[in-house]
């Protein structure tokens, strides 16, 4: 039996998603920030001032401060890719805590798509900065990060004999998702997505490969957008406006390529058992798990390392539609639509806190009845080779 | 647009990537614990111990998993396509990334497929690709 610490000491008090997924000419990503951080914390009920944390993950921790016009006695720039978000979750959580802050402000802004970068078929193929091992041993065989996901695809079908159509489950889930949140239908539209519409399995395996055995739909969308989350103090989230969102367990990982190595293993096999072990709870407690919408296989691998199913098992337990909101079976995922049809600018980390918040507050367009519990995983880096998990779990009162 | 290759000198990969004109495979083991090190560093992934030795593959593994990639905006590589992104793990227990080459058809290529490697020659390298043993 793990050794529970559980506290609810520490709470999400004000979120703000960026509503656009293509910014109107003129905005930056740091505009983004400041429009969302702006909103979450009025949605608080606090002042811009009240921030004294700060956490960055676009590498700002000089000259964040300073165009936000903080001067907080807490300053993180852990930077470990697109589940940074959950990593800054958890270390807001040791800052309040130990009494370093009272208020943190996490924000996230990106103008990808308008900058037309390619994330899932670009990077990884060409050398930038001063000579590494790292790029020296990967980048003569451009391995595109989509392919490098498809490295997990490929090896968990060898392994577990996981099949297609499973895969395509989550593309229909978290579509079906999207088509019941019109910021994430205004977003399809915006980023020119044809037939926008619920999806069966066979159109996510009719769609076109992108690197075997992914397809498009398999595949998240790269959009501009961004957002905002207020993490407080217990005695902070007693005056704010909106019912407090506890965060009861947290965990953090690394992992990367190695000699011998299960590749269908996750950084969350290490990061999960930190966070349930500190909550107190058992995965099938949990109402709903937003994870990492990156690709298909990130999101299996991720349930079965956060012990919703035993390693293999994903694909059945994916099966027959088991991950939309309404089924009787817990827990639902992606209630947003996704990083494939709701929302990816290159990080989608804070997405998870998001959505987990508004489940948890009964706020999502597709609410998960009576949600009380609820798990934000972000899968940061490149899944194939080296990347980091972060596991938060979320309670309302 | 050639293919993009290692840049030297870097400290730790260079003795790999120097081996390679001569087409060897070169990995490390560490003489404290055993351990095979891979890719190239100056310590002990195991035991951080600096007392490495290189050694020479043979050059015959096993495809660990792959992806046939079918889409990179990267220049080389978007005229490359389609191509075939592996792990390969070498018979004295390292994994390299590598390109599986030389199939019939690139939908040939399985995970557990024999294979062995095969140097692509550049002036300062050469770069290690697998083909069928």
């Amino acid at each position: 039996m793990a050794y529970s610490t559980q506290r609810r000491d520490v709470a999400i008090v004000g979120i703000k998603e960026y509503p656009l997924r293509v910014v109107r000419p003129g905005t930056t990503a740091n505009h983004i920030r400041i429009e969302s951080a702006r909103a979450a914390l009025e949605e608080a009920g606090l002042t811009w001032q009240d921030v004294d944390g700060f956490y960055d993950a676009q590498g700002g921790g000089l000259g964040g401060p300073e165009y936000f016009g903080l001067k907080p006695n807490t300053i993180d720039t852990t930077s470990v890719g697109g589940s940074s978000f959950e990593f800054h979750a958890a270390h807001a959580v040791q800052a309040i805590r130990e009494g370093k802050c009272r208020v943190a402000l996490l924000t996230y802004g990106s103008t990808a798509h308008t900058d037309g970068r390619a994330i899932g078929t670009g990077g990884f193929g060409g050398f930038a900065g001063p000579a590494t091992m790292g790029q020296n041993m990967t980048a003569p065989w451009g391995g595109a990060t989509a392919a490098n996901y498809a490295l997990v695809k490929t090896r968990h079908m060898f392994q577990y004999g996981s099949k297609p159509e499973q895969f395509a489950e989550i593309s229909v889930a978290t579509r079906a998702h999207a088509m019941r949140n019109p910021e994430a239908v205004q977003a399809m539209k915006d980023l020119g997505y044809e037939n926008i519409r619920e999806l069966s399995i066979e159109d996510v395996l009719e769609s076109r490969m992108i690197a075997d055995p992914l397809h498009l739909l398999e595949c998240c969308m790269v959009s501009d957008g961004g957002g905002a989350v207020v993490i407080a103090s217990a005695e902070v989230a007693r005056n704010t406006r909106k019912k407090p969102v506890w965060i009861i367990g947290t965990g953090q990982a690394t992992k990367y390529r190695e000699n011998a190595g299960d590749i269908t293993v996750s950084a969350g096999a290490q990061s999960a058992p930190q966070a349930f072990g500190e909550a107190g709870i058992r995965p099938d407690e949990i109402d709903n798990a937003q994870m990492y919408g990156s690709f298909t296989i990130t999101q299996l691998v991720c349930l079965e390392d956060l012990g919703f199913c035993k390693k293999g098992e994903g694909g059945d337990f994916v099966s027959g539609g088991r991950l939309r909101w309404d089924t009787p079976l817990k827990p639902a995922m992606g209630t947003d639509g996704s990083g494939y049809s709701s929302n990816h600018p290159g990080m989608h980390g804070i997405f998870l806190l998001l959505e987990a918040t508004r489940q948890l507050r009964g706020e999502s367009t597709s609410q998960v009845a009576n949600a009380r519990l609820a798990v934000a995983h972000g899968n940061g880096g490149d899944l194939g080779s080296t990347h980091s998990g972060s596991t938060i779990i979320l309670a309302r009162d | 647009m050639p293919r993009p290759l290692p840049r030297l000198p870097e400290p730790d990969s260079e003795p790999f990537w120097r081996a390679t004109k001569n087409h060897e495979l070169k990995y490390q083991q560490c003489n404290d614990c055993n351990t095979v090190v891979f890719y190239p560093r100056q310590h002990c992934t195991h035991c951080g111990s600096p007392n490495l030795s290189w050694k020479t593959s043979a050059g015959l593994g096993t495809v660990y998993t792959y992806s046939i990639v079918r889409q990179n905006r990267s220049p080389f590589f978007r005229d490359l396509v389609p191509y075939v992104l592996a792990y390969v793990d070498l018979d004295e227990g390292f994994r390299i990334m590598t390109n599986v080459v030389g199939t019939p058809r690139v939908e040939d290529v399985k995970c557990g497929m024999r294979v062995k490697v095969q140097w692509e020659d550049y002036e300062e390298v050469a770069l290690p690709l697998f083909a069928p043993a």
